[in-house]
C-alpha cells in the first residue's frame, strides 16, 4: 500500500474496484454473480441503480451470456466491462477466444478462484493462469490500490489503436476483493482526462456493413493469429507507458511489466505475482535484517511474458525461487515454466526451482516464504528438486 | 502492529466489527487492515475475522495466528473453537459471558477480560446483537483505538436511531471495563 493521503479511505476491495470501474464509465457492464467476485458487480449494480453511474447493466443466465454480451456491445463501440472468477471464467472460455479474436477491448477483473473438482470457493490463480493462452493481457496485482489503479490504465492499453486486446486484471480473491484497507478512490475528473471516451477503429454499423469474427481459411488464419501476437509484444511498451502516465497524473507506480524489491544486490530472488507479494516483502525485511541478500521479482505482465525485462532484472540473482498459486498437472506451474524458456536461448544460467502453494485458499505465511529461501539456498549448491507443492500435507495423502 | 482476531457466529457481524477497527484506527491517523477468515458463512456456524493496525502501511496479508488481542462475541464457542490459540501471554482477551473468569477455564497465560454485552445490547439495542458493544469493550481493553473514532466509524455505518443506540452501548462496554 502507499503512503497515506489526505483523500486514502477505509473501503472494502471490490467497493474499490467498482468505483474504478465506475470512474472508467462503460456503457455496458454484463456479470453474473459469483463468489468472491459477487461484492464488485453488486456494486457497480447499486451505483446504476442509484443514479451513480450511467451504463446499461445487463442481468443474464450465466457468464458464458454476460461474455456474449460484450462481444456485442464491445463490436458495437461499446466502453464493455465484466468481472467473474474461477467456474465463470471456465464458462466463458469459448467467448474469450472470440473477444481476443475480434480485437475487443474488453476489461475484466477476475477474482482470482480455485478450480473444481473438488469444488473450492477460495483463492489460487489457476482460473486466470489456465487462461494464458486465450489471447487476452494479463496484469497482476499486488494490494487494493494497485486493483484500482490498473483498471482504469487497463482501459487505456486495451482501446489503444495499435492494442486492441482484451484485458483481464487478474485479482486475488477474498484476500484483496474482502479485505479492507485504505485506498485512494480515483477522482472521477482526473479518470476522464487519463482516460477519453473510447474512441473505436472499426465498430458494426449498419450504416457500413462489416463482419466480425467471421470464416478464416487456411490461407488467412495464421495471419490473424500473427496479428494479435503482434499487438502483445507491442503491448510490452505500451503497458509500460501507461504505468507511467498514470504515475505523471495519479502519482502511483507499481511498475509496469515488473516490479521489484531489494533485488539490486539479492543473491536468492524470489519471483511471484499476485497478493502473496506483502507478505513477501515482509518476510524479505526480516530476512535482511538477519544478513540473508533476499529480494523480489514481481510479474505484473504475465500475458505479455516479459522476457526481456525479466532476463535483465534477473541475471545476477545467483538463485531463483518462484512461488505460484496454479499448477499445470503433468509439468510444472505456468510462470516457472515461462521463466525457464526465458532463460534457456540468453547466457544466463541461474538454478531455478518452482513451488505451488497457496491453492485451494491455502494460507502462505512468512514461515513459509523462509522455508522457500532456505530450499532455494540448498537449490544453490545443487538442485536436488525443480518443483515442488509446499507444505504438503503427506500425512492425509 | 497489533493484530487482533474476533470469533464469533454467521450472522453477529464480527466481520462488520473487523471492519470498524479498520475504520476506526485509519481515523485515529495509524495504518490497518480487515478481512473475514474467508469460510462458507451459514448463519450461527462459527467465524473469525481479523484486524491489523500499525503506524506504516501494513503489507502482510496472511492470517493471524498470533495475536495481541482476541474477542470472543458468544462464549459457546469456548466448546468448540480454541480461542485462546496462539494469544500472546502479554495480550488480552475479551469474552461475551456472564460468567466469571475462572468458569471459562481458558488455556491462556493473557489477560481475560470478561464482560455481559449480550445484557447491555439487550438493555439498550433491544436485541442481542453484540459486535459494537463488544468494539465498546475493545477500545477500553486495549486502547489501541480511540473511543471518539469508534463512535465516528459506528456512526458513518450505522445511521439515525440506531446509530446513536449503538454509541450508547459502546460507551456503557467502554466503561464497564476501563
Amino acid at each position: 500500500m502507499s503512503e497515506k493521503t489526505a483523500n486514502m479511505k477505509v473501503v472494502e476491495g471490490s467497493y474499490a474496484v467498482a468505483h474504478a470501474v465506475m470512474c472508467c464509465r462503460p456503457d455496458v457492464i454484463s456479470a453474473y454473480p459469483i463468489t468472491p467476485q459477487t461484492h464488485i458487480v453488486e456494486n457497480l449494480s447499486q451505483m446504476v441503480a442509484d443514479g451513480e453511474l450511467d451504463s446499461e447493466f445487463l442481468t443474464v443466465d450465466s457468464e458464458f451470456s454476460a461474455l456474449s454480451v460484450l462481444v456485442g456491445s464491445s463490436a458495437a463501440g461499446a466502453r464493455s466491462y465484466s468481472s467473474t472468477t474461477s467456474q465463470g471464467l471456465a464458462l466463458m472460455y469459448e467467448v474469450l477466444y472470440n473477444v481476443s479474436g475480434m480485437r475487443l477491448p474488453i476489461v475484466m477483473n477476475v477474482a482470482n478462484r480455485a478450480l473444481g473438482a473438488p469444488l473450492n470457493i477460495w483463492n489460487d490463480q489457476q482460473d486466470a493462469i489456465g487462461a494464458r493462452d486465450v489471447g487476452w493481457l494479463q496484469i497482476y496485482v499486488e494490494d487494493v490500490q494497485e486493483a484500482v489503479d490498473a483498471t482504469l490504465q487497463a482501459y487505456k492499453i486495451a482501446e489503444d489503436a495499435e492494442i486492441r486486446t482484451p484485458i483481464m486484471v487478474c485479482m486475488d480473491g477474498f484476500v484483496l476483493t474482502h479485505v479492507y484497507e485504505p485506498v485512494e478512490l480515483l477522482d472521477k475528473e482526473k479518470a476522464r482526462e487519463f482516460l477519453p471516451a473510447y474512441q473505436p477503429a472499426n465498430i458494426l454499423d449498419p450504416a457500413k456493413p462489416k463482419t466480425f469474427g467471421a470464416f478464416a481459411d487456411p490461407s488467412t488464419y495464421t495471419e490473424f493469429r500473427y496479428q494479435q501476437f503482434e499487438a502483445q509484444l507491442k503491448a510490452l511498451d505500451k503497458i509500460e507507458k501507461v504505468a507511467r502516465e498514470f504515475e505523471e497524473t495519479f502519482g502511483r507506480y507499481y511498475g509496469g511489466l515488473i516490479d521489484s524489491y531489494q533485488a539490486e544486490d539479492a543473491e536468492i530472488v524470489i519471483v511471484t505475482l499476485g497478493s502473496v507479494i506483502g507478505t513477501i516483502k515482509d518476510a524479505i525485511d526480516a530476512m535482511r535484517s538477519e544478513g540473508k541478500k533476499v529480494g523480489l521479482l514481481k510479474v505484473r505482465s504475465y500475458r505479455p511474458f516479459p522476457v526481456q525485462a525479466l532476463r535483465k532484472a534477473l541475471k545476477d540473482a545467483s538463485v531463483i525461487a518462484v512461488i505460484e498459486k496454479d499448477v499445470s498437472i503433468g509439468s510444472e506451474a505456468g510462470l516457472v515454466t515461462d521463466l525457464k524458456a526465458a532463460f534457456y536461448n540468453s547466457n544466463i544460467r541461474i538454478p531455478i526451482i518452482g513451488f505451488t502453494a497457496g491453492l485451494g485458499g491455502r494460507d502462505i505465511t512468512v514461515k513459509d516464504i523462509r522455508k522457500i529461501v532456505d530450499k532455494a539456498e540448498t537449490a544453490r549448491k545443487g538442485i536436488e528438486f525443480e518443483f515442488e507443492f509446499l507444505n504438503l500435507r503427506t500425512e492425509i495423502l | 502492529m497489533k493484530e487482533i482476531r474476533l470469533h464469533g457466529r454467521g450472522g453477529q457481524g464480527s466481520v462488520t466489527a473487523a471492519e470498524m477497527i479498520a475504520v476506526a484506527a485509519f481515523e485515529d491517523k495509524r495504518f490497518s487492515q480487515a478481512f473475514p477468515a474467508f469460510g462458507v458463512e451459514r448463519r450461527g456456524a462459527p467465524v473469525m475475522a481479523f484486524a491489523r493496525i500499525a503506524d506504516k502501511p501494513i503489507r502482510i496479508r496472511s492470517q493471524i495466528y498470533e495475536p495481541d488481542y482476541v474477542i470472543v462475541q458468544d462464549v459457546t464457542l469456548l466448546d468448540v473453537v480454541d480461542v485462546a490459540a496462539g494469544l500472546k501471554p502479554t495480550g488480552k482477551i475479551i469474552i461475551n459471558t456472564d460468567r466469571p473468569r475462572e468458569a471459562l477455564k481458558l488455556k491462556t497465560d493473557a489477560e481475560v477480560i470478561t464482560i455481559d454485552a449480550t445484557k447491555i445490547a439487550m438493555d439498550i439495542l433491544k436485541r442481542p446483537i453484540v459486535n459494537t458493544t463488544m468494539l465498546g469493550a475493545f477500545c477500553g481493553a486495549s486502547k489501541e483505538v480511540g473511543l471518539e473514532s469508534m463512535n465516528k466509524a459506528i456512526s458513518e455505518r450505522f445511521k439515525g436511531e440506531l446509530g446513536k443506540k449503538n454509541l450508547l452501548a459502546i460507551k456503557a462496554a467502554f466503561e464497564r471495563v476501563s
